[in-house]
């Protein structure tokens, strides 16, 4: 049976009624696989027999009449930065390419206990530095919708498999962008959470400050149902919120009238393509015949959230991959001798271009006599950056604006100019910086048929009103029913 | 001899008596085999994240508080940052920017009055594990042994205050026994929970400036800090003798050649690029946790050993070994409360019962005769039942079998033999028997007076009693020509 093109939803709810069974999900999204991932290349591991296992123990557990869980027998991808347990995790970089970890990732026994199955793990930019998935140190991902283009990043994986119906869910994680950007890319659902929201313990760290585990699905119900999974306090993460989590899927279907969306006009301005102008604005127009009243506002320091970005992330990171040396476990290089070439070699060897450019940057950021004018400004411009949220979010309740700059980009167009690949960002880094939630959802095509997405910027712990006005929105659009013809190359 | 004056910083390390390490489960037990106290976390793993500790943050602000530090109500965790393999993250988490304690002070005693010693810091940090290196094992490769990765550590950061070695030293071990009766650590040197490190700088008599600062590493125990001291007053002496600067620098100490010699700069140029740890939020303390953790101060032994002088009495140096351990101390509190003479316990105390520890390697806690069983041993004692020799051997006695003093004095016959017409006899005969003796006591030689109580004692395997004796010879040699 071919279960791959329903929604998470719509599985859950047939395996629940016994007309699927888990085996069956399973079964259809590997074949699924087997057909396209050898063009997209959105999997780094695909665990078939470990994914058939949990299935045919879920379809047993449902003979004998237990209850399965909200998310029984969906099959998940994981993106490859986050822990499971006996199954390889390697942030897509050579230097942690045979690592396998002794522990799951909260978010991953989460999932487990309600039901989903572990199909396998996604590729990234390496460390989720990137936003194209080119940095990948193994390979390179391509988007579903045409596969010349980029998936977006550093989730491209992840957001390539559901955008593929290759799984029917997919985590990723969201320092800049990550989850946002590539769901925009690939003409899916992806959704940020309030910093805090879900637990980070087992998400292999980049920017401890700024990461944050989410979903990607196919639509905004899809979206909730996984995000009420992973979200709760974990005591193994002193970063996470001790605070009730709402049933964000049955919050969703509220009205939107009255609510006020505001929009930013620094993310409307120059570097803004013509097509995902029209596309956002066009939406937004959706969502005033819905009720919603706009207003512009503005967020005045957004315009260094990049520059701010660049030096509180990778100075987080340059101490985060430090454990990274060839001593105790992952790659270590063969031209080891003392103690310093053994470091130098395999730091060399082990990481990619883009990561040992940021560990630098963030290295020199945090330098004695640099650590004040760098870090420390940075740090200062964050607190400014987010008070500019504050003050937005006393007028209005949700912040609409495009998700990414431009439709998905050529792969191999921008690899050779990082401040260029940085940009690509611009619209998406504000939020991590403000530590609040946001979504990306489908709001349009371009004339060549690819992806457009639309941003939602959302007060802290108001998830709930994003995907509220979210779903507002699908309800009078079909973009996100739209389905990519994965044509061979 | 120095010319000049010496100034000691010193910097303290020790590590928190917590069950478990300060960001894991792990247990921080000393001597299992390596690395099998370790988890994701302390290995430093991908993707694991600390927990904080409480009770380890904790036992710093109780210090903090007991040094008379300025507390922040919200202190913060910083990474300290730098290579190393006993390091699985390649950092520490430890405090920089908002220690727990600033600005106190410690009061200790040397040469016979007290010194306050400023306290510039006082802050919580995680340990490194162990390197073991093939010339210690013979094998081909170092190892790393990660069961101490992670442990909870204070580290406690004094001002250049002390003038000497002899202060230096003072100040270690008073710092060693301060730290054990505020209960936050167990201070064993052996087991690597207690480490010094010192700086020193010299400077002309006078002078108020500060000379260039030496610091010295690689130096555990507190014999090597004061040999690496004395090395480096010799050092800097003649280097200033002879006219020349002391470069500020770092040195290690040499232990098997008596020397110190300056560290390689690769080896110290370090930039720790301290930065907030983003992994743990900031620590809040409100007053009323604060006030709790106050609550939970001990009396310190310094205040304690000035209460067992000026209130019970004891010599300084009783009451100082007394309160070197806060256990033994509170073992004399509670046989003081019994017996009244608090000089006569101090003194069996000091003498028998630390000596019977010590043979036996008890602890006071384990130790069989309770306070008690020594206020009744100290009774029968004052009584005249035993005297001090025979209480010694009821002591052990009641060591080894755990039977109270009556019972033993009883069983073995070891009753104090006061019959003085017993004694009388046994007295008459020593005297007949060394005529010599009898003389020379007469002619106020008071030495010779144990030739004559030496054999009664001898008759009666020591029972007699010694106050008994010697008043029947002053009045048998006041009797006019006894029996001569």
């Amino acid at each position: 049976m071919e279960t791959h093109s329903l929604s998470a939803v719509e599985l859950a709810e047939c395996i629940r009624k016994r007309s699927v069974s888990a085996l069956e999900a399973v079964e259809s999204v590997l074949k699924r696989i087997e057909q396209l991932d050898a063009q997209v290349r959105a999997f780094v591991t695909v665990d078939a027999d470990g994914a058939r296992a949990q299935a045919r123990a879920l379809d047993e557990k449902r003979a004998r009449g237990e209850a399965l869980g909200l998310l029984g027998g969906v099959p998940v991808a994981v993106k490859d930065n986050i822990c499971t347990r006996g199954l390889p995790t390697t942030c897509s970089s050579k230097i942690l390419q045979n690592f396998v970890p002794p522990f799951d990732a909260t978010v991953v026994e989460r999932l487990r206990a309600a039901g989903a199955v572990i199909l396998g793990k996604t590729n990234l930019d390496e460390f989720a530095m990137g936003s194209s998935t080119e940095n990948s140190g193994l390979f390179v991902t391509r988007n579903p919708w045409a596969l010349d283009r980029a998936p977006g990043g550093s989730s491209g994986g992840s957001a390539a498999a559901v955008s593929a119906r290759m799984a029917s869910l997919a985590l990723g994680s969201d320092t800049g962008g990550s989850i946002r950007q590539p769901a925009s890319f690939c003409g899916i659902v992806g959704v940020k959470p309030t910093y805090g929201r879900v637990s980070r313990y087992g998400l292999v760290a980049f920017a401890s400050s700024l990461d944050q585990i989410g979903p990607l699905a196919r639509d905004v119900p899809d979206a909730a149902l996984l995000l009420r999974v992973l979200c709760g306090h974990d005591p193994q993460d002193s970063t996470s919120a001790d605070r009730a989590v709402p049933d964000f899927l049955r919050d969703l279907d509220g009205p939107i009238r009255g609510l006020r969306l505001g929009l930013p006009r620094e993310f409307f301005g120059e570097g803004l393509s013509r097509e995902v102008e029209d596309a956002v604005r066009q939406a937004i127009e959706t969502l005033r015949s819905a009720g919603a009243e706009t207003l512009e506002i503005s967020l005045a320091h957004s315009e260094y959230a990049v520059a701010t970005y660049y030096l509180v992330a990778t100075a987080e990171a340059s101490s985060n991959l430090a454990r990274y040396d060839g001593v105790h476990y992952g790659y270590r290089s063969a031209e080891a001798g003392d103690l310093y070439r053994l470091y130098a070699a395999t730091r060399r060897e082990g990481f990619g271009a883009e990561v040992k450019r940021r560990i630098m940057l963030g290295t020199y950021a945090l330098s004695s006599g640099y650590y004040d004018a760098y870090y420390l400004k940075a740090s200062r411009v964050r607190t400014l950056i987010r008070r500019d949220f504050e003050k937005a979010f006393q007028e209005v309740d949700v912040v609409v604006c495009p998700t990414a700059p431009t439709p998905p980009f050529k792969l191999g167009e921008k690899v050779d100019n990082p401040l260029e690949m940085y940009l690509s960002d611009i619209y998406t880094i504000s939020l991590n910086l403000a530590g609040l939630p946001g979504l990306s959802l489908p709001c349009g095509f371009s004339s060549e048929g690819l992806p457009l997405g639309m941003q939602m910027l959302g007060r802290a712990w108001d998830e709930s009103t994003l995907l509220r006005v979210a779903q507002a929105y699908q309800r009078r659009t079909d973009f996100h029913r739209r389905e990519p013809k994965v044509s061979l190359l | 001899m120095t010319d000049y004056e010496v100034v000691i910083g010193l910097e303290l390390h020790a590590q928190l008596a917590t069950r478990t390490k300060l960001f894991c489960g792990c247990s921080t037990a000393f001597g299992a085999p390596p690395n099998s106290q370790t988890c994701p976390v302390c290995l430093g793993m991908p993707g694991v994240l600390p927990m904080l500790n409480r009770a380890a943050f904790d036992h710093v602000v109780r210090t903090a508080l007991a040094l008379h530090c300025r507390i922040d109500p919200e202190t913060a965790m910083d990474r300290k940052n730098y290579y190393y393999p006993d390091l699985p993250k390649n950092y520490q988490i430890s405090q920089n920017a908002r220690p727990i304690g600033v600005d106190g002070w410690f009061d200790m005693e040397s040469g016979g009055s007290i010194k306050r010693v400023r306290i510039l810091n006082v802050h919580l940090e995680e340990d490194a594990g162990k390197l073991i290196h093939p010339e210690d094992t013979g094998a081909a490769t170092s190892r790393v042994d990660l069961n101490r990765a992670g442990t909870p550590l204070v580290e406690i950061v004094t001002g250049p205050d002390l003038r000497s070695v002899e202060e230096a030293k003072a100040y270690m071990e008073s710092m060693r026994q301060f730290l054990v009766a505020l209960g936050v650590s167990d201070c064993k040197m052996q087991e690597g929970s207690l480490r010094f490190e010192a700086s020193i700088s010299l400077r002309p008599f006078g002078q108020e400036k500060l000379g260039p600062r030496v610091e010295i590493k690689n130096v555990n125990s507190v014999r090597f800090v004061l040999g690496a001291l004395e090395c480096e007053i010799r050092r800097q002496t003649e280097l200033l003798n002879r006219g020349e600067s002391v470069p500020q620098q770092t040195v290690l100490y040499d232990v098997r050649h008596d020397e110190t010699r300056p560290m390689r700069s690769k080896e110290h140029a370090e930039d720790y690029r301290y930065f907030p740890e983003p992994d743990l939020v900031p620590l809040h303390l409100s007053p009323e946790r604060l006030e709790a953790i106050r609550a939970t101060i001990p009396e310190l032994p310094l205040a304690r050993k000035q209460r067992f002088m000026q209130c019970l009495g004891l010599s300084s140096y009783d009451a100082g070994i007394l309160v070197e351990d806060p256990a033994i101390a509170g073992y004399f509190e509670a046989c003081a409360a019994l017996h009244a003479d608090a000089k006569a316990v101090s003194n069996l105390i000091t003498n028998e019962v630390l000596r019977e520890l010590k043979e036996r390697r008890l602890t006071i806690d384990a130790f069989p005769v309770r306070p008690e069983g020594l206020a009744d041993l100290l009774r029968r004692m004052d009584a005249g039942e035993v005297s001090k020799t025979v209480a010694r051997d009821v002591l052990t006695e009641m060591v080894a079998t755990g039977r109270g003093a009556g019972p033993i004095i009883e069983a073995k016959g070891l009753r104090q033999i006061g019959d003085e017409a017993v004694l009388r006899a046994l007295v008459l005969q020593a005297m007949q028997q060394n005529p010599k003796a009898v003389s020379e006591v007469r002619a106020g030689k008071s030495k010779a007076r144990g030739a004559l109580v030496g054999p009664v004692m001898r008759a009666t395997q020591g029972k007699a009693d010694p106050g008994l004796i010697n008043r029947l010879i002053q009045e048998l040699l006041n009797r006019p020509s006894s029996g001569e």
